[in-house]
């Protein structure tokens, strides 16, 4: 069956855990994780909730997939109404915590109301426990972890938790789980502070026994594990190079987003690329990346372990940041880097895990600085005003704003409200390169156009996850397409969206993707899973997500306006690069997009569409 | 050909896939908790060990074991307990020097690495081949291969 069928309801304002069945019927047309955890909650919170208010709700969920031998199977989904884009939002993060709630014997934990103190869940398999935490409040992440495992004297259970950042309500406060994975996006952490949750604490030892058909499921996996293997990306670029190996690559294209996005190409990209990490120092010989990692369960291994220079001006005072840790990935590389004009690997590194150890999304942390590089630049924010001398490219400047934002210091506080509403306060909102409050990442729109509609339609805001069309438009996956022009860009959207919510509400890694095809995983899901999971029937499941994530957020106030890009890349053309003269062309794709969904000129979905969907 | 578990924790990515495939083999259930094979992640450092039995030749765990539970298994050479005769009295567990025989409070049993009956689950799940199954007289064959790889790069280059 996949599924355990037992979902834990939190009530944190009353302080008591109810276990109780898995609706079915849902999770027969939601599968589970992503999809199933937004269907309880659309059903539960009002769409106009204020996210940091007791009324919002947030829901860590498993997919059917999650906790088991099929390749990357260790996913789990933070679901709530978010913090930064007040749209709904879905967090998903690897590491060996989602698994861990699958083996203590439960799909979904459901976090209602709001605690009148801190505390943590404690869940040994059947036995939830409401914790106090006062000793852990103000702890970071990794403090938190480490305190929970050695009061309990049990360095098995796995800890998901929040950091300084979500304490603060710093809007891209994420939940960190592992040390360094992390449910990054949106502010779910923001969301998980306002209940007073600090963490949640989980060892489960009752395993996944519910597979439907145990040796056609090991014969599915295995099938999946060798494609992944003999794939180029994913047998051989991921482990080697982690995901940073696209800094070149992107930067060659004209796609590199540089100085809040006023250039497209880097002209330090090489410095802070995977192959950077690969090189020796020459202060200490050694290079910044120790190893590669694995989040459980999966067979690609792209996560980056590395180790600063101890020398650098950032660490140099502080042993506890000499050893070895998570980071870093392509995505924070670009944010902390060429967004900022920042070409100091070190200082990258050390940004990166300051976001780790506090929870910070490092994405919306490091573009919003690159706005705020930018206001400096115009003269609309003083030295006074910062702090520090804001220049673009100034790795003094990153670090610094870093310690400030995670810690609630000054300028930090406004930095920790994302780039929208900083750029908002000192007039110039056009800076801010977001889509519905949530920072761009790391592909520019006007050299890989497809994005810039993903960008404009991602239901939780600015995100590549939700259509990855750089595997098309760039890699080649599965069919290689233009990225310069717009021509069936709305279609590839559409299919990317659709397949990737069936990713995701299986409990598996996006970046099987590199890979798979949904009959890839189609023959794993229809093996663990009771029930006819046909492709035909994976597809309606994806488009009955996005659908219902649309609903919500129209629901919750947002309109086609929102479904927009900022100015400046639809009217400042690229400047160097294949992009050259190109702006994007998001106003010609937007109304093709509507009209393939089955949605009218404002983008809301006809009845028909609802209909077929059974929403 | 007698063999053995090999382990290069250099190449552990720390996926656990191992500890899925053994609990799965011996429980039918996917249970890391129940896993006779464990990866051990030393965060700060970068490095995952994964770490099971050696299979003493001279094995303590059976020596000490005093209703004679612990067998050897004459094909494969690993140390097997016998579940039927087990009586869970875990001086074993205090026997063994590296702590790869475990008490199972749920069963009243120990468990340990018992080599899948000659072939090992953790061994085909591995990713990486961290884990391998090679001739147990020539466990080091791979590390001296490396060497000698080394030490013939003057002799090359001359």
């Amino acid at each position: 069956m996949g599924w355990n069928r037992k979902v834990l309801r939190v009530n944190l304002t009353a302080g008591t855990c109810t276990p109780e069945p898995l609706n079915m019927a849902w999770a027969n047309d939601y599968l589970g994780s992503r999809g199933l955890a937004s269907k309880y909650l659309v059903e539960e919170i009002d769409p106009m909730v204020d996210p940091l208010s007791p009324e919002n709700k947030m829901i860590m969920s498993t997919g059917p997939l999650t906790g088991t031998m099929a390749s990357t199977g260790g996913r789990y989904t933070v679901v709530t109404k978010g913090a930064l884009t007040n749209a709904i939002a879905c967090s998903n993060s690897g590491g060996y915590f989602g698994a861990e709630m699958k083996f203590a014997g439960w799909d979904m934990i459901i976090f209602e109301g709001k605690s009148p103190k801190p505390v943590y869940l404690y869940l040994e398999n059947d036995k939830p426990e409401l914790r106090d935490a006062a000793h852990l409040w103000g702890k970071t992440c990794w403090q938190t972890e480490e305190t929970i495992k050695a009061s309990h004297q049990d360095p098995l259970i796995r800890v998901s938790s929040i950091g300084a950042a979500g304490e603060n309500a710093v809007l891209f406060a994420c939940i960190v789980n592992d040390l360094h994975r992390a449910a990054g996006r949106s502010g779910v952490g923001a969301v998980m502070g306002s209940k007073n949750l600090k963490a949640v604490a989980i060892r489960g030892t009752k395993g996944v026994s519910g597979i439907k058909d145990f040796p056609a499921f090991l014969a599915a996996a295995n099938a999946g594990k060798k494609v992944l293997a003999d794939n180029a990306v994913t047998g051989q670029g991921l482990p080697k190079y982690g995901t940073q190996v696209l800094m070149n690559v992107i930067n060659e294209m004209g796609a590199l987003p540089t100085r809040n996005h006023r250039d497209v190409q880097f002209e330090e990209a090489g410095k802070i690329s995977a192959e950077a990490m690969h090189e020796r120092r020459p202060t200490d010989g050694r290079t910044h990346l120790v190893t590669n990692n694995a989040c459980f369960g999966c067979t690609i291994a792209c996560g980056r372990i590395s180790r600063i220079d101890e020398t650098h001006f950032s660490v140099k005072n502080s042993p506890k940041y000499w050893g070895a840790h998570g980071g870093l990935e392509y995505e924070a590389a670009w944010a902390l880097g060429a967004a900022n004009g920042v070409g100091d690997l070190e200082a990258l590194q050390y940004a990166n895990l300051l976001c780790n150890e506090h929870g910070m999304d490092p994405i919306s942390f490091g573009a919003t600085v690159g706005a705020a590089m930018e206001l400096y630049d115009l003269g609309i924010l003083s030295k006074e005003q910062i702090g520090v001398d804001a220049q673009f490219g100034s790795a003094e400047a990153l670090c610094k704003l870093v310690e400030m934002t995670a810690h609630g210091e000054g300028f930090g506080v406004e930095l920790g409200q994302g780039s929208a509403r900083m750029c908002a306060k000192y007039g110039r909102p056009d800076l801010s390169m977001s889509v519905k409050s949530q920072e761009f990442p790391a592909y520019d729109s006007r050299g890989i156009q497809g994005m810039g509609l993903t960008y404009a339609t991602s239901n939780r805001g600015a995100c590549h996850l939700r259509s990855y069309t750089v595997a098309s438009e760039v890699l080649g996956i599965p069919v290689k397409t233009d990225p310069l022009t717009t021509d069936g860009k709305p279609e590839l959207v559409k299919a990317f969206q659709d397949a990737t919510s069936v990713f995701d509400a299986a409990g598996i890694c996006i970046f099987t993707s590199f890979a798979w095809t949904l009959a890839d995983v189609q023959p794993q899901i229809q093996a663990a899973c009771e029930g006819d999971w046909s492709m035909e029937k994976l597809n309606e499941v994806g488009e009955r997500i996005w659908n219902m994530e649309r609903q919500f957020n129209l629901a919750a106030g947002f309109t086609a306006r929102d479904d927009d890009l900022p100015p400046r890349l639809k009217t400042e053309p690229a400047k160097t690069g294949p992009a050259k003269g190109l702006v994007n062309g998001i106003d010609k794709m937007k109304p093709e997009y509507y009209k393939i969904r089955g949605w009218n000129t404002e983008g809301v979905p006809e009845k028909a569409t609802l209909d077929r969907l059974g929403l | 050909m007698q063999k053995s578990l090999h382990i290069d924790p250099a190449k552990c990515t720390g996926c656990l896939q191992c500890e899925m495939a053994c609990s799965y083999e011996h429980t039918g259930v996917i249970n890391p908790s129940k896993s006779r094979i464990k990866v051990f992640n030393f965060e700060h450092e970068g490095r995952k060990v994964p770490y099971t039995c050696t299979q003493c030749a001279d094995a303590w765990c059976m020596n000490a074991c005093p209703v004679e539970a612990i067998v050897i298994d004459a094909a494969t050479g690993a140390k097997v307990v016998k579940e039927a005769i087990c009586v869970g009295c875990k001086v074993c567990t205090i026997a063994c020097p590296f702590g790869t025989v475990n008490y199972m409070a749920d069963v009243g049993k120990v468990q340990k690495c018992d080599l899948c009956a000659g072939d090992p689950k953790c061994v085909t799940a591995c990713p990486t081949a961290a884990i391998t199954y090679v001739d147990a007289d020539w466990t080091g064959l791979d590390r001296m291969r490396s060497w000698a790889a080394k030490a013939n790069t003057a002799a090359v280059a001359a």
